[in-house]
């Protein structure tokens, strides 16, 4: 919304500054955006006259020109205007000042060798037209030392505010008047327009025709005025139509214009010739179309409300009115519209048809009811006075009245809600000065909101009246009690898990992205997801489409990235949502990673201090480990077995469980035909767990730890080899040697792992050391030994192992 | 015979001092006190002696032996010293190679999660939980319980991304911001509430500073007796402590939410300076977040009579104070995963926010 200082202060009463006025209307909730005031910036630039102006003796095309700017001491400019010449009047600016079109602070300057103090400008110049052929060139009776901008009107400052969708009132400056009265600043200039009386019956009817559909209109009132003259506006209201950024058309269409923007009532005006036979609103037949004011056409269905004629639609209800039966400079009879709308349809509309017009705005929030026809009223006598000719009487169909709302509000209610004690009076004086009227003297009064507040519904709306008028800073900041309840842990296991998650995978040397929650379908269906419900139906880009089934693809598309960027081995992480289906029990938070080129879980890059190896799936399985034992998960009953999802290498991953019914994640290498699929080059390592697939730990009765248990005996170490089968899993045989005697065994570990030569084909060595704890006296060599055979014997006979010579 | 003694120690002295490792000492040792050395051969004279030859050879030649035996000991513990020496000067190791960072030092947390942490440091201290709720809601959690009322002006200031319309009609969402999760907790616990409510929101009106994909926390209580002045205060304490400054100057501007009522925006008081917002200081005002009362339809959307219940919400971008507090000039970068950038404005593992030993140091 946007309007002058001048044009507020016909409303408003006021000596307040420029700076009083925008810093009340922020504090009463209308934010003002941008304040421009041309006066200000254009200051140095004055009126000044040519006394004389000769050939450059070095340019051509150069004038140097004596300028008199008001002092009687001429100054010396050069000049390349083809208009410059003596006598004439232009503008002129100092050095020193600042050049709005060129974006510059003006020097004095030698140009050809003669010397420049100052210059003349153009419209280009000061930014106030595209006009840049020649010097502003003004006529010969222009006072000579006068400031420009308040010579040509341009000192009027114009205020935008960010108005928001609660306040239709304030679509018109007089609503805004009213705001800043009730605020204290100035005093609002009562303005009721006056009836005109009818000379004569409309001659055009108008007919509601919704059928058996609820009506769009509950109200239109319509007049002709025959005999008028249209042409231009005059100079002041082009002058406040080009002010706040509005073409001037001719005076018909500028009046309904300047009432919109005046009283935040929009009218619409009709050429009565173009006009034939009566009026009827109704909705649109589905596919008929209008050629509407802004040169497009429109094609329309049955949900949207039109205005035909026997000629078929001539205006978009409320929105924008029809080419063809627009006014132009050869109207001669006007019918001038005034009427109510359904808001929410016009909202409906105008965003089907992608129009934003200054009805549609007003409209769909909600205009005045009562003032339908003082706003005929008030655009009848404009068009009277500016354009001549004769009024009908007004006609009118269904009944424009803003329903009666009476609120019940107990005074008590401004402390209850905003903490702020005021006695009645002042509440009283707020609310009458908004237009409310305030009933009774009790603790509890009876308030009536004005017909222009349809925002208004409770007690509440009225606490935020008194407060936003009187300012939210009297309200005193009052201290927040905690309360009574224990300081005991807020987060939800599933938050601490993911908190947990992210410490410990960066503390792995992990980095952790944030990527987005949707990627591109193929992508998508790459790792389990692209279903029809979690596909985007109004998707950004392509690559953005469908929620993600998995964080995997986009931190490898972030890998990759980084590596086009020259960081190949790079390692990333994400904890976050992933979704299974749309449900909210389908979302899960997984945390996961990627690994690529040479980020080892031991460092990342070359080293002299290792062989470079690239990365490979015992990385990410120390990742995922890392996790499940960060978030919880009971490190005793996890179990990795070969393979994963589609997306892994089928050899080179894992799957970790506990139990094949509840797998919490994957790790490994990443299948060459998804690493396709996401467009990325390998090595390229990932893992995935899903951190609500971690069994609930047990609630502790105390923070104690058990009891720590010490042996009074030395633990014995016996190592093993086995030679096996290359496919028996170390996982099989480190487990049969603990369950040879799970008391006395403290503790399996594989220390070697070989294949080669001194080992028959297809076959591998695995080095075990068994660490046996003695639990009530010191072993005999002989009790260790048999222990050591039944190890042998049961590997043997589980694994085929033999033990290594 | 005492000068054969005394000749004997000279000459054993003068061995003992030549001998240049510990095997040419050894030999001496053995020539002087071995079974058949010189000294132990004085020493089996003894044995043949009167006694009055005794009394004035013994303590000779025991003598000999000793100072023989203590000088040996004293030069073989210096030619081990000598030696050891010599190994270890051949033992040396380049300290100037360069050893691996530590994972801790250079693994970084996303500086939204730090943000969180610290969101949840400060209002856990204020007796607030932590609630959470999903991404695809539905139009009556995201709208129409929040008093967006179907086809409302008001809708359109959150432009949505939809789902697929279903057989029945409705048609699912991404949440526009993180309130539906009020619904959601208003529905299920029993007042009093307090909560803040972090969350990944969506839009679509994406262009270069606004991601289709942003970060909201907010705050709600409801009880039967806060009101604007302990929102002020709640929100005052807030700034002080996420800002880390002593001071912060706020203005609260009367606004409109569809969801509260009245509703407020928050501007504070700053001072731009190349690219750094400093807090406390300055003239320029920045707005960072919006709040109010309530509304009472929502209250009665959820079940909860307005005349008894009351209370108050806030929202702000996570995003955005991360930027604001920690300089980041573009949010876009915070979701583009360049490694450059996170190692940057990311933070190491072990900077944990806490009160007690600050939030970000």
């Amino acid at each position: 919304m946007k309007f002058t200082l001048s044009w507020l202060k016909e409303h408003l009463d006021t000596d307040a500054t420029l700076a009083a006025i925008t810093d009340k209307l922020t504090m009463i909730g209308l934010e003002v955006e941008k304040v421009e005031d041309k006066g200000k910036a254009l200051a140095p630039y004055v009126i000044a006259k040519v006394v004389e102006a000769k050939q450059h003796p070095n340019a051509d095309r150069l004038r140097v020109c004596m300028v008199d700017t008001g002092d009687g001491q001429p100054v010396q400019v050069v000049c390349g205007a083809p208009n410059a010449r003596t006598g004439m009047t232009g503008v002129f600016v100092p050095p020193g000042a600042f050049i709005p079109g060129k974006g510059i602070t003006l020097q004095v300057g030698t140009i050809r060798g003669v010397e420049s103090r100052g210059m003349l400008v153009s419209e280009f110049e000061l930014q106030i037209s595209d006009d840049h052929d020649g010097i502003i060139d003004l006529p010969a009776d222009a006072p000579v030392g006068k400031p420009y901008a308040q010579y040509a009107g341009l000192d009027d400052p114009v205020i935008e505010i960010n108005l928001t969708p609660n306040r239709p009132d304030c679509t018109g400056v007089n609503g805004i008047a009213r705001d800043l009265a009730a605020a204290d600043v100035g005093a609002y200039k009562e303005n009721t327009p006056k009836a005109v009386k009818g000379q004569f019956p409309c001659p055009v009817s108008v007919k509601f025709d919704f059928g058996q559909t609820p009506s769009l209109c509950p109200a239109f009132g319509l007049r002709l005025v025959k005999g008028v003259k249209n042409g231009p506006a005059p100079e002041w209201l082009q002058k406040r139509l080009k002010a706040i950024g509005l073409r001037p058309i001719n005076a018909l269409v500028d009046i309904t214009n300047l009432i919109t923007y005046d009283r935040g009532r929009p009218l619409h005006v009709f050429d009565a010739k173009k006009v034939k036979g009566n009026l009827v609103v109704r909705r649109a037949q589905n596919g008929e179309q209008v050629l509407a004011l802004d040169g497009k056409t429109y094609t329309l269905d049955a949900a949207m409300c039109v205005i035909a004629d026997d000629n078929g639609v001539e205006s978009l209800s409320g929105i924008m009115g029809g080419e063809a039966s627009g006014c132009d400079a050869g109207t001669t009879d006007v019918l001038i519209e005034s009427a109510l709308w359904d808001p929410l349809n016009i909202a409906q509309t105008g965003r089907k048809l992608g129009i934003n017009s200054d009805a549609r705005y007003r409209f769909e929030r909600g205009v005045d009811p009562n003032f339908m026809l003082p706003g005929l009223e008030l655009a009848t006598q404009m068009v009277l006075d500016l354009c001549g000719g004769t009024p009908s009487e007004v006609t009118v169909a269904g009944k424009a009245e803003a329903p009666e709302k009476i609120i019940d509000f107990p005074t008590s209610e401004l402390k209850r809600l905003a903490g702020l004690d005021l006695p009645l009076t002042e509440m009283r004086r707020v609310l009458v000065k908004l237009g409310f009227f305030v009933a009774g003297q009790d603790k509890r009064v009876k308030v009536a909101s004005p017909s222009w507040r349809p925002d208004i519904e409770g007690k509440a709306d009225i606490v935020e009246e008194i407060v936003r008028i009187v300012g939210v800073d009297r309200i005193p900041s009052t201290p927040f009690d905690r309360g009574d309840a224990p300081r005991k842990p807020v987060l939800t296991t599933a938050q601490v898990r993911t908190r947990k998650s992210k410490r410990a995978l960066a503390s792995r040397g992990m980095v952790e992205a944030v990527t987005w929650s949707f990627i591109s379908k193929p992508h998508a269906e790459l790792f389990g997801g692209g279903k029809p419900e979690l596909a985007l139906a109004n998707p950004i880009a392509a690559e953005l489409s469908d929620m993600r089934p998995s964080l995997i693809p986009g931190l490898v598309a972030a890998a990759q990235k980084n590596a086009d960027r020259g960081f190949p081995d790079t390692v990333l992480f994400e904890v976050g949502q992933i979704f299974r289906g749309d449900k909210p029990e389908d979302q899960l938070i997984a945390a996961s990673g990627v690994r690529r080129g040479l980020a080892k879980a031991w460092g990342v890059g070359r080293h002299w201090s290792r062989k470079i190896t690239d990365v490979d799936a015992y990385d990410v399985k120390g990742d995922a480990l890392t996790v499940l034992a960060a978030a919880g998960a009971p490190a005793q009953a996890l179990q990795v077995v070969p393979g994963g999802p589609a997306w892994l290498h089928p050899g080179r991953s894992g799957t970790i469980q506990i139990g094949p019914q509840n797998v919490l994640g994957y790790f490994g290498e990443l299948h060459p035909r998804a690493l396709e699929g996401l467009d990325a080059e390998g090595p390229l390592t990932a893992f995935e767990v899903i951190l609500e697939r971690i069994p609930e730990g047990k609630a502790k009765p105390t923070r104690a730890k058990p009891p720590l248990e010490l042996s009074a005996f030395q633990p014995v170490t016996r190592d093993f080899a086995f030679v096996v089968d290359r496919a028996v899993k170390a996982g099989d045989i480190m487990r049969t040697a603990q369950a040879v005697d799970r008391k006395l065994i403290a503790g399996v570990s594989v220390f070697d792992v070989y294949e080669g030569q001194g080992i028959e084909a297809g076959k591998k060595s695995v080095a075990i050391a068994v660490t046996i704890q003695p639990r009530e006296k010191t072993m005999t060599d002989q009790e260790i030994d048999t222990l050591a055979s039944k190890i042998v014997a049961e590997v043997s006979k589980r694994t085929g192992g033999v033990l290594r010579a | 015979m005492m000068s054969d003694i005394a000749k004997l120690e000279t000459e054993l002295m003068s061995a003992v001092a030549s001998a240049k490792d510990e095997a040419a000492l050894e030999a001496v040792r053995v020539s002087a006190l071995g079974k058949s050395g010189s000294v132990s051969a004085l020493l089996k004279t003894l044995g043949s002696m009167t006694p009055d030859e005794r009394k004035a050879q013994g303590p000779a030649i025991n003598g000999l032996k000793e100072r023989i035996t203590a000088a040996i000991g004293t030069a073989k513990e210096a030619l081990g010293m000598a030696a050891l020496d010599a190994r270890l000067a051949s033992e040396t190791v380049d300290v100037t190679l360069p050893t691996r960072e530590s994972p801790a030092e250079i693994g970084r947390v996303h500086p939204i999660s730090q943000v969180i942490d610290e969101l949840t440091a400060i209002f856990a201290d204020m007796g607030f939980a932590v609630a959470e709720g999903p991404d695809i809601e539905t139009d009556d959690y995201n709208f129409t319980k929040l008093n967006f009322p179907e086809g409302h002006p008001a809708r359109e200031m959150h432009d949505t991304f939809y789902f697929p319309q279903k057989s029945d009609g409705s048609r699912l969402l991404l949440r526009t911001h993180t309130s539906p999760v009020q619904v959601r907790t208003m529905l299920t616990q029993k007042p009093p509430i307090r909560v803040i409510i972090p969350g990944r929101t969506y839009r679509s009106d994406s262009d270069q500073t606004h991601p289709p994909m942003f970060h909201q926390v907010e705050g709600l209580v409801i009880d039967k007796t806060s009101h604007m002045g302990h929102l002020k205060w709640i929100l005052e304490e807030f700034c002080k402590a996420f800002f880390e400054v002593d001071n912060v100057k706020m203005r609260f501007r009367p606004s409109f939410f569809p969801f509260t009522e009245p509703s407020l925006e928050v501007d504070i008081q700053c001072k731009r300076d190349k690219g750094e917002v400093r807090f406390g200081e300055g003239e320029d005002w920045l707005e960072i977040l919006g709040c109010g009362m309530v509304h009472p339809n929502v209250l009665r959307n959820c079940g909860l009579d307005p005349d008894e219940y009351q209370g108050f919400a806030w929202g702000l971008g996570i995003d955005r104070i991360a930027m604001l507090k920690y300089g980041m000039p573009d949010l876009r970068a915070f979701f583009e995963a360049d490694v450059r950038w996170l190692s940057h404005y990311g933070f190491r593992p072990l900077d944990f926010p806490t009160l007690a030993g600050g939030l970000s140091t």
